[in-house]
């Protein structure tokens, strides 16, 4: 593709699961300049509705796909090439463009995800990117799951060897805890480190995650090669009981559902397929006592019980404070904690910001592990 | 989560699961091992469609085959959940309900209000339900209905096989009478299913698709022509919420209501005979509570008020197809 002057646009494929995606909006115009970074067209799965953003500069030629239609992941929706490119070039690129042939599902969930034998349990961990590239470790939060980095992995492992693991009683790994705690949780995630021949990281942790990571840096700082803290805990007194509890407790939709858009500045994005994604979670045996142990150790009595501010202090690792201006879990108040840290708070994000700012935040990260 | 399987195995995992975990749990019913007495057939059958199939080698004589008498069988696993086990009753097709009504109606479901709450009856009676098997009018009733008639059972009916596991084992969980209707045309159906275990709790309906335009209710298979409905009303721009209740009893009227409240369309889809169905239920409950929120008359698709028939020319056009729930979204657009 590299030597064609002519650059496709196809429809992203975010996650495993997506097999389609809408084109719910066009957010650029034919003969448009376009920057790397812009938002070229909105795009609706049943899970989440997000924009697509062109990876690099050029100008929007074609438009091929129709607003509100229903594409296959990987279907040409656009087309950009510079000025000079005649028209029936175009028209002979669109004409025999083809999906390109997906690997089988299956395979490609065998090989991208993953479990992993710990003294801590059963560890399920997805694997992307290059074997050379810089090693990036993805720690989730509180009830997540290594889908919350469905819009980061894949990006960031075009140029780093990604790790992002389900915690132990998250996700798909074993529903108990060693113990209810931080340092339980870091281990864990060490122990992965350590079955995966992790020597070191690039530690990037979501909310508790970022608690996770700040620990794993006091305890064994020579796993930590930077820290991403991303909305994190641990960074000041102040949480949400509230979102913390109704997540805990929540057993129906309607319960849940109002709890789950407090993670996001447009509360649309809590879909019905993430509800329903986070009910058969949490249905299964053990979950619950999972997460009522965690508030409890975490957030009972409505503070922040732990901090990492103190271990964290005076350390050597680069550190990278990402927040999202609106978010309605742990105040972006807390985001200049850390002395010495780089701090981006981010306008128009919620809790979820490397979902809903997905670009910005990968740039971001990017530029901080590159130094 | 990417395994995929079917309904009948989903079931048969659920009382794996069950009976490994809690040893109170037993299962009984006709030729669910494979004949009493019958050296060498052991776990031949594992039921009539074989859903319990492979449960005698793990589990041994947690099961047993009951003698053909409906009244019996049923009347010991009452007996044996107020004492103390956790008794899985299987009743073959729910057409033979009519044996042992007193069992159900006026025991089982009455034992906790007659002995003031001292009593629990933790049993659950598995039962095949449904049209479309070429089983003619004693096999093929749709009787759900009935049984929500009852204060003190539970009713569940399950679409899918991620629901019929995690509904079967809060039924087994459940310290109230259930019965657990099967439908046998939905067996082979396969969906993901976890492989652990996980229950799903009573009175919490599915919405399988949000819309806006209409309400569609289900339960059973008529949730899939409800969905079949659904993706042909959306190719002409029409979108339906599709709601499948999962459970009869306890009812989840609230998220009917509330999906009725911004479509303001009623669309419910029944396999039960229209007379006293959950559609005459529900249209009667939602026209109650949410009058104003309607802007034309709920309509109800069931079957004619007749028996199901033996043909199959007959049996096709009997039951309610997606053609019709599609036609009755359609004049309800219209009205």
């Amino acid at each position: 593709m590299s030597d064609s002057p002519i650059h496709p646009i196809v429809m992203p494929k975010w996650g495993l699961a997506m097999k389609e995606g809408k084109l719910a909006a066009w957010l650029a115009d034919e003969g448009d300049q376009i920057a790397a970074g812009d938002e070229i067209m909105e795009v609706e799965t049943e899970k989440i509705t997000n924009v697509v953003e062109a990876s690099e500069p050029g100008l929007l030629r074609r438009r091929v796909g129709t607003e509100g239609t229903v594409y296959p992941v990987k279907s040409l929706i656009a087309v950009m090439a510079p000025s000079e490119v005649p028209d029936a070039e175009i028209d002979a690129f669109i004409a025999s463009y083809e999906i390109p042939a997906g690997e089988d599902d299956e395979d490609e969930e065998a090989e991208q995800t993953a479990f992993m034998e710990t003294p801590s349990g059963r560890l399920r961990y997805a694997a992307r990117g290059k074997e050379d590239g810089e090693p990036v470790l993805l720690i989730h939060g509180y009830g997540g799951d290594l889908d919350n980095w469905l819009f980061n992995i894949d990006a960031l492992g075009e140029w780093a060897k990604v790790h992002a693991l389900d915690l132990p009683g998250h996700g798909q790994s074993d529903k108990s805890l060693p113990e209810p705690s931080l340092d339980a949780l870091a281990d864990a995630a060490v122990q992965l480190m350590d079955a995966l021949e992790l020597e070191a990281a690039h530690l990037v942790g979501h909310s508790m995650g970022g608690a996770i990571a700040g620990t794993i840096a006091r305890k064994a700082p020579g796993r930590a090669q930077s820290l991403t803290l991303i909305s994190s805990a641990g960074l000041g007194e102040d949480i949400n009981i509230g979102y913390i509890e109704g997540f805990s407790k929540s057993t129906s939709r309607r319960e849940l559902k109002p709890v789950l858009q407090e993670l996001f500045a447009d509360p649309s994005l809590a879909s019905r397929q993430m509800i329903d994604d986070l009910l058969k979670y949490k249905r299964l045996d053990g979950v619950a006592d999972v997460l009522a142990a965690l508030a409890e150790s975490q957030f009972g009595g409505g503070r922040q019980k732990n901090s990492i501010t103190d271990g964290l202090a005076g350390t050597d690792k680069p550190v990278l404070v990402i927040w999202g201006a609106e978010d309605k879990v742990i105040p972006a108040s807390h985001a200049g904690a850390i002395a010495g840290a780089s701090v981006e708070v981010i306008d128009g994000a919620g809790h979820m910001v490397q979902m809903e700012e997905a670009s910005r935040v990968n740039a971001l990260i990017r530029a901080h592990i590159a130094g | 989560m990417a395994r995929k399987i079917s309904m009948r195995q989903a079931i048969n995992e659920a009382l794996d699961q069950e009976m490994t975990r809690d040893p109170t749990v037993i299962v009984m019913g006709e030729d669910i091992v494979g004949g009493t007495g019958a050296p060498g057939e052991d776990d031949a059958w594992g039921g009539a469609l074989g859903v319990t199939k492979g449960l005698y080698g793990k589990h041994g004589d947690r099961l047993m085959d009951t003698p053909l008498s409906e009244s019996a069988y049923i009347g010991a696993a009452v007996g044996a959940a107020t004492c103390g086990l956790r008794p899985v009753a299987e009743l073959m097709f729910i057409d033979f309900m009519g044996v042992c009504f007193d069992e159900i109606f006026n025991q089982a479901a009455k034992f906790k209000y007659m002995f003031g709450g001292k009593a629990e009856t933790p049993v659950v009676i598995r039962a095949m339900v449904g049209a479309g098997f070429r089983a003619a009018a004693q096999h093929s009733q749709m009787l759900i209905p009935i049984f929500t008639h009852i204060p003190g059972l539970k009713v569940v009916c399950p679409s899918n096989a991620y629901d019929a596991k995690g509904l079967l084992i809060q039924s087994i969980r459940d310290n109230d009478p259930v019965i657990f209707g099967e439908h046998k045309n939905l067996y082979d159906e396969e969906a993901e299913v976890p492989e652990e275990s996980y229950a799903i709790p009573f009175g919490e309906a599915n919405i399988l698709r949000e819309g806006g335009d209409a309400t569609l209710v289900a339960y059973g298979m008529m949730v899939h022509r409800a969905m079949e409905a659904a993706d042909s009303l959306a190719k002409d721009g029409v979108e339906c919420d599709v709601i499948d209740l999962r459970t009869l009893s306890p009812l989840d009227l609230d998220t009917v209501i509330e999906s009725v409240e911004s479509t303001g369309r009623l669309i419910c889809v029944d396999e039960a005979n229209p007379r006293c169905s959950i559609a005459a239920d529900i249209n009667a409950q939602v026209t109650q509570h949410a009058f104003g929120a309607l802007k034309t008359a709920p309509r109800m698709i069931t079957p004619p008020h007749a028996p199901v028939p033996f043909s199959p020319a007959l049996e096709d056009i009997y039951l309610p197809s997606a053609k019709v729930v599609a036609d009755n979204v359609r004049s309800a657009m219209a009205a």
